[in-house]
This record gives structure tokens, C-alpha cells and sequence, in this order.
């Protein structure tokens, strides 16, 4: 029923900044697999390469697709972004932790 | 054809599947045959099956959990009876084989099916009408979120007579449950059911979280929430950030088994220790999303029944929270002995023992709640001091296993088994019970018998201590979990104790259906129904209303001045439903048949894809497509109840209450 209660704050973007994100998506999608298949980098570069293009990635994602800015009427947004961030950061920063001891200690490595 | 499918697939030479699938046939026979012969399949697919409404979606939420219920308990005692013979020379009456899917399927069901259904049901039931909505923010998705738990459940009992079901324990470990060591069907079973009910309880999760930040009646601010509805949201986050983390590593294991990857495997470069990670990052949370809600039901019954509002509702409503971000940085306390360093111990030892304070301060708030109350001891009442002392007790020896170095000695012994069902039977299975018996005048008009109540609990309480103490002795002795048989002379009168106490909560679960059956035959006496739609003289908006509430729950959107809304309403003299006011027309969303469409044909893919039988699989993936793509075009998907209609039974209502006080 909320979908049928017209509420303030809601970006709902345009046929231009679709394309725009679109096209970035595209670009960056193609700059990662171009990467990984042109061997142009040692592996442990190219992960890491790839890694920060996912994040830009991401974030083409969230501001053309999803819509979110600094404005005050989104500020459930920005929060509930916030709390995602954090989460994610503790749970993969806690997974790299852990595997890395683990790695050190059991010689998997 | 029939991709792996074959006749010898069905168990036809095990005699307690054969039993147990005659059982279940007549069974079901003799339900379809009712409803037949009763004339109820159209009512039935009309208001229930296609129902978006949040109460009829709970209710049916809960049956699903009780079958699950039935089903778990049905495994628990084989285990129980199995250990209790299988000592000495005797192998006992399940052979390997037949006992690993058994432990397997109990933890699966229990938690994915009976816990997680439960818990949806009861947050359906009781959060729409306790923040003074209509439903919840996306009606469609509430339906589909109770099919995609429904169907998967189905597959897990489908794998009991064709095929198998894991023999991998709950979580299924790589590299056991590999191609490579698994190659049967159990696996797929598993994931499959996994993902499939991990869809359903990630809307949910996303459903709850807007209906509560969206549609809150008026006034109601945060910090006027009741805390069940509080718990509730804290679970929501929990339930989004956790469900995905499960959906990719059950994702990463099944591109392992169907695409041979590698990223769990022995060989090629795989870690199976990263597995144990990335599940148990999920894992954790889960524990507490699973707790939390049962929490916020103790709080409500517990003030209720103390005829005192909640002390402390603002550190309550902190401690929930604090709990909902430290359950996120405790997961490795499940695999202390994988072979990390004492740096990672420590960070996670210490954090578990952290989580333990806010909880210590709920327990205090109870207290402090029942002290210089007026307590009443209703049989509700009864599981929820049967869950304080218990759960204590529970969380002391998780702090226990919280020390590392004292974890090294318990783990993987019976002793975390005897932790975790004193916190789970303890703390969530009581809470729920207790919210069962404290919420069920609410939605079906009439209360559940009490003697028989007071029964099922001492039974339960009783049976528990009797089952899982002993537990914690062989564990200490140092009998290990998921054993099959064993010789030695010591842990043997333990386990038959146990045994004992498994037969005791049987005699727990014959007084629930007791308690049921008696409640529903003497629904009509005057001292068992529910006229005024508060028989508790409790404290928040859900009781405001009519038991069973309308279908649109308020004819007003009631209107929030205080925390505790209907208490201050009552106390000031105010009709918090405004009775004969000005009725407006209520906006409403329709039935519709696509939750079950889609579940069905989600049902379908999965059991195509658990087969290899990919022409099923991929009718099962276009039909689900086609239907959201159905819907998503459909736009005649609500309508208006016009005020006749409204003030009919708003009239109704008053007349009936009127009735009730004159009798009085």
C-alpha cells in the first residue's frame, strides 16, 4: 500500500541519467574483463584492480539506479547506507583477518 | 528425461520411510478428504491461499511452523532413541547413512522452518495492528515471501521418499558436502530449500523494515514503539544484512557442485575454511534474529502480566540495539579451533563476551518489571519465568565456550549441542509458545485453555533439563557430536536419561495439540471468548481493536500520545477507536493467486535443478519470470472498502462489546 502513497523524497531519475549510468556500467564492466583476459598486470594487481573497479561499480550503481544523494529528504537513505557500509566493512575486514591468520598458522599458503 | 531421477531413487526397501510415507499418505488423504466433503476448497483458495491479508498469512505462517515442528521433533527423538541403544556391539536401528540425514534435516527444519516460520508468523500477526496499520508496506511480497518458505519446506520432505536428504549436518562443511564426497542429491536437496526459503525471508525482512519506518500511525515516534515491534526491526536490518551473505556462500557451494568450480574444494585452489567464514557470518546474526523477536514478546507479557508498564523501555530498546550490531562481529567463536591465531581468538572471544551484557540488562528489566508488580501467573506467564531461568543458565555456559582456550576442550563435543538448545529451546522456542498463547485471542477470538497450557510447560521445562543436562555431562566426558555409535560404559545411563527426557517433551507436545483441540471445542463458552479484543487488559494498539481484528484492522488510524498508546488511552478516558466517527473509504490491496504461482513454479525449478531434469527446471524459471512479469502489468490490485461497509461492522463490533459489558 505504501507504493500507492505518493511520499517526498524520492529521486526517480531520467531517461537521460539511466543512459548515463548505463554506459559507465558498461564501460567499467568491460574494463574489468579486459584486465583479467589481456593479462596485462600481475594477478595479485589485477585482483586488486578489479576489486576497486566493483566499488566504482557499486557506486554508479546506488547514484544512477538508485538514486541516492546527500539531500535531506533522504536521510533514512543515507543512514540505512551508512549501517550497510559498516556492515560490509566489518564483515569482509573481519573475513581477510581471519583468513590471513588462518593462512599463516595452517601453512595454506 | 528424467535427468538423475530413477525408480531405485525411492526408498521403497527402508521400512521407516515406507512407514512413515504411508503415515504422511493417509494423512494428507484424510485433510484433502475433509475439506472435499466439507465443501471448503474454494473458501480455503479464496482466503487463505490467495489471502494478502498480514493476520492470515501469520496464522498460516504458524502452521507450516508447527508441521515443521512435528517433523523436527520426529527426528530429534530417532537421535535420542538411536544413542540410547547403539552402545556396546549394538549398531543400533539407523545405520550411518539413514542417522546423518536424520541429524541433517533436524537442524534445518528446526531452524529454516520451525524458528524462522514461527517468527514470520508471529511478526505478521502482531506488527501491522501494534504500530496502527492497515498491512504491511507490500501486501503481494508478503504472500510471496510465506510460498518461497512453504514450497521449500516441501523439498525438504519430498527428499525423505525420492532420493535423500544431506548427510552433512546443518550447515553442510565443505569439502564433505563437495561433488567430490557428496555426490548424491542430499546436498542440492539442501541448498535449494536454503536459497529458495532464503528469498522469502529477505522480503520479509525488507517488507517489515518499511512497513515499520513507513507506516506508523500517528505519533508514534521511535521511541513510542512498543518493544515488540522494536525487536522486530532490530531482526529486519539483521535479516538484510545477514540473508544475502547465506544466499552467496549456499551460491558459491552450488556453482562448486553443478559448474565444477573450486571455490570450497580440496583441489584447484580452493579454501573450505573460507566457507566456514562466510556461513557463519550469516550464522551468527541468525541466532539473534531468531532471539530477538522472542524478547520483545517476553517484554509485553511480562508488563502485561505484571500489571506495570516495562522497566526500563529505553534500555531495552538500547540494548536491542546494541545486540543487532555486536551479533555481527562474534562469528568466529563458532570455529575458534580452525587454526587462526590467538590475535583473531581473542578480538572474537572478547566481543562474545561483550553481547552477554545487554542481554544480562534485558533479564534485569524483566525482573525489575515482575518486582512490586501484580503478577499474574497465567500459563503465559509460566513460560516466561521458564525461559529467564533457563536462558540464564544458557548463556552462562555460551560464556564459557566464549573462552577460547576452555572452547578447545568443548568443541564439537555435545556440550555445544546441550549450549544451544538451552538458549534455543529456552529463549526462542518458550518466547514463541509464549507469544502463541498471549496473541492467539487476538487473531482467532478466543483464548487457549490454560490448564492445558500450564501442562505443555511443565512438560517442556521439565523434559528440557531432563534431555540436555545430561548432555553437558557427556560433553565434558567428552563424547562427541554426530556420533553413530559408541562403547564407552560411562556416557551410557547419561544417554538414556536423555532419552527420558526426549519422551517428556513428547508428552510437551501431545498437551500443545491438547491445549489446542480443547480451546477449539469450548470456543464459544463465555469465559473462553473474547469480546472487548483485550482480554489481558494489556497495553498496546493491537488490543485497541476487535479479536479477530476487521480486515482492515482500524476503521481509524488510531492516534499515539504516549509510549504504551492503548494504556494511556484507557487510563485517560479516551476511545482510542473513536467508535461512529467519520469513516473514511479504507484503501485496500486484492487477493492474488501469484505468491503461490510463484512459489510453485520456484518449486519446480528447484526440483528440476536438484535432479538434473533441466527442461523442468527451465519451465520452473520461465514461469516464474512470466508471473512477476504479469503482475508487475497488472494494475487493478486494490480497491476501497466503501464507509456502509466499515460502519456494518464497525456496528457489529459495538454491539457485541456492548453486549459483553452488559453481561458483565
Amino acid at each position: 500500500m505504501a507504493d500507492h502513497i505518493s511520499s517526498s523524497g524520492e529521486g526517480h531519475g531520467s531517461v537521460g541519467s539511466y543512459a548515463t549510468g548505463f554506459v559507465l556500467a558498461v564501460i567499467l564492466t568491460v574494463a574489468s574483463f579486459g584486465l583479467v583476459m589481456s593479462h596485462a598486470m600481475s594477478p595479485s594487481a589485477t585482483g586488486g584492480a578489479i576489486a576497486l573497479l566493483a566499488v566504482v561499480q557499486i557506486v554508479v550503481h546506488l547514484i544512477y539506479f538508485l538514486h541516492m544523494n546527500g539531500s535531506s529528504e533522504q536521510r533514512w537513505n543515507v543512514m540505512a547506507f551508512t549501517f550497510t557500509v559498516l556492515s560490509v566493512l566489518v564483515l569482509v575486514g573481519g573475513t581477510m583477518f581471519i583468513m590471513h591468520d588462518t593462512s599463516i598458522n595452517m601453512m595454506s599458503r | 528425461m528424467f535427468g538423475k531421477l530413477t525408480l531405485s531413487a525411492i526408498p521403497y526397501d527402508v521400512p521407516i520411510l515406507v512407514g512413515t510415507f504411508i503415515g504422511a499418505a493417509i494423512a494428507g488423504l484424510a485433510v484433502v478428504g475433509l475439506i472435499t466433503y466439507y465443501g471448503k476448497w474454494g473458501y480455503l483458495w479464496r482466503e487463505w491461499l490467495t489471502s494478502v491479508d498480514h493476520k492470515r498469512i501469520g496464522v498460516m505462517y504458524i502452521v507450516v511452523a508447527l508441521v515443521a515442528l512435528f517433523r523436527g521433533f520426529a527426528d530429534a527423538i530417532m537421535m535420542r532413541s538411536q544413542l540410547a541403544l547403539a552402545y556396546a556391539g549394538n549398531p543400533g536401528y539407523l545405520p550411518p547413512h539413514h542417522y546423518d540425514q536424520i541429524f541433517s534435516a533436524h537442524g534445518t527444519i528446526m531452524i529454516f522452518f520451525m524458528a524462522m516460520a514461527f517468527m514470520q508468523g508471529l511478526m505478521n500477526i502482531v506488527v501491522p495492528l501494534q504500530i496502527g496499520a492497515r498491512d504491511v508496506a507490500f501486501p503481494f511480497v508478503n504472500t510471496l515471501s510465506f510460498w518461497m518458505t512453504t514450497i521449500s519446506f516441501l523439498l525438504v520432505n519430498i527428499s525423505l521418499f525420492i532420493g535423500e536428504f544431506s548427510q552433512c549436518g546443518w550447515l553442510a562443511y565443505p569439502p564433505l558436502s563437495e561433488q567430490q564426497f557428496s555426490p548424491g542429491v542430499g546436498v542440492d536437496y539442501y541448498i535449494w530449500a536454503v536459497q529458495l526459503s532464503g528469498v522469502g525471508t529477505l522480503l520479509t525482512g525488507v517488507n517489515f523494515f518499511a512497513t515499520i519506518v513507513k507506516m506508523r500511525a500517528p505519533g508514534m515516534t521511535y521511541m513510542r514503539m512498543p518493544v515488540f515491534t522494536w525487536t522486530i526491526f532490530c531482526t529486519t536490518v539483521l535479516i538484510m544484512v545477514a540473508f544475502p551473505i547465506l544466499t552467496v556462500a549456499m551460491g558459491l557451494l552450488g556453482l562448486d557442485r553443478y559448474l565444477g568450480m573450486h571455490f570450497f574444494t580440496n583441489d584447484g585452489g580452493g579454501n573450505q575454511m573460507l566457507y566456514l567464514s562466510v556461513i557463519w557470518g550469516w550464522g551468527h546474526p541468525e541466532v539473534y534474529i531468531l532471539v530477538l523477536p522472542a524478547f520483545g514478546a517476553f517484554s509485553e507479557i511480562t508488563q502485561t502480566f505484571s500489571r506495570k508498564p516495562l522497566f526500563g523501555y529505553k534500555t531495552m530498546v538500547y540494548a536491542t540495539a546494541s545486540i543487532m550490531v555486536l551479533s555481527l562481529v562474534v562469528w568466529v567463536h563458532h570455529f575458534f579451533t580452525m587454526g587462526a591465531g590467538p590475535n583473531v581468538n581473542a578480538f572474537f572471544g572478547i566481543m562474545t563476551m561483550i553481547i552477554a551484557v545487554p542481554t544480562g540488562v534485558k533479564i534485569f528489566n524483566w525482573l525489575f518489571t515482575m518486582y512490586k508488580g501484580r503478577i499474574e501467573f497465567h500459563a503465559t506467564m509460566y513460560w516466561v519465568i521458564g525461559f529467564m531461568i533457563t536462558f540464564s543458565i544458557g548463556g552462562m555456559t555460551g560464556v564459557m565456550l566464549a573462552i577460547p582456550a576452555s572452547d578447545f576442550v568443548l568443541h564439537n563435543s555435545l556440550f555445544v549441542i546441550a549450549h544451544f538448545h538451552n538458549v534455543i529451546i529456552g529463549g526462542v522456542y518458550f518466547g514463541y509458545v509464549a507469544a502463541m498463547n498471549f496473541w492467539f485471542p487476538k487473531s482467532f477470538g478466543f483464548k487457549l485453555n490454560e490448564a492445558w497450557g500450564k501442562r505443555a510447560f511443565w512438560c517442556w521445562f521439565i523434559g528440557f533439563y531432563v534431555a540436555f543436562m545430561p548432555l553437558y555431562v557427556v560433553g565434558f566426558e567428552g563424547m562427541t557430536r554426530r556420533m553413530n555409535h559408541y562403547d564407552n560404559p560411562e556416557w551410557h545411563p547419561w544417554l538414556l536419561i536423555a532419552e527420558a527426557g526426549a519422551v517428556l517433551i513428547a508428552c510437551g507436545i501431545v498437551c500443545q495439540l491438547t491445549q489446542l483441540y480443547v480451546s477449539i471445542r469450548d470456543r464459544n463458552l463465555a469465559e473462553n471468548r473474547d469480546l472487548t479484543g483485550d482480554p489481558w487488559n494489556a497495553r498496546t494498539l493491537e488490543w485497541s481493536t476487535s479479536s479477530p481484528p476487521p480486515f482492515y484492522n482500524f476503521a481509524i488510524l488510531p492516534e499515539v500520545h504516549e509510549l504504551d498508546a492503548f494504556a494511556h488511552d484507557k487510563e485517560a478516558g479516551i476511545d482510542t477507536r473513536r467508535a461512529g466517527g467519520d469513516y473514511q473509504p479504507i484503501h485496500m490491496p486484492k487477493n492474488t493467486a501469484c505468491g503461490f504461482l510463484i512459489g510453485a513454479f520456484s518449486f519446480v525449478l528447484g526440483f528440476g535443478a536438484i535432479w538434473y531434469i533441466w527442461w523442468l527446471a527451465a519451465v520452473g524459471l520461465i514461469g516464474v519470470i512470466a508471473t512477476v512479469i504479469a503482475r508487475s502489468a497488472d494494475n487493478d490490485v486494490d480497491y476501497y472498502v466503501p464507509v456502509s461497509e466499515v460502519a456494518r461492522i464497525e456496528q457489529e463490533h459495538t454491539h457485541n462489546l456492548m453486549a459483553a459489558q452488559a453481561a458483565e
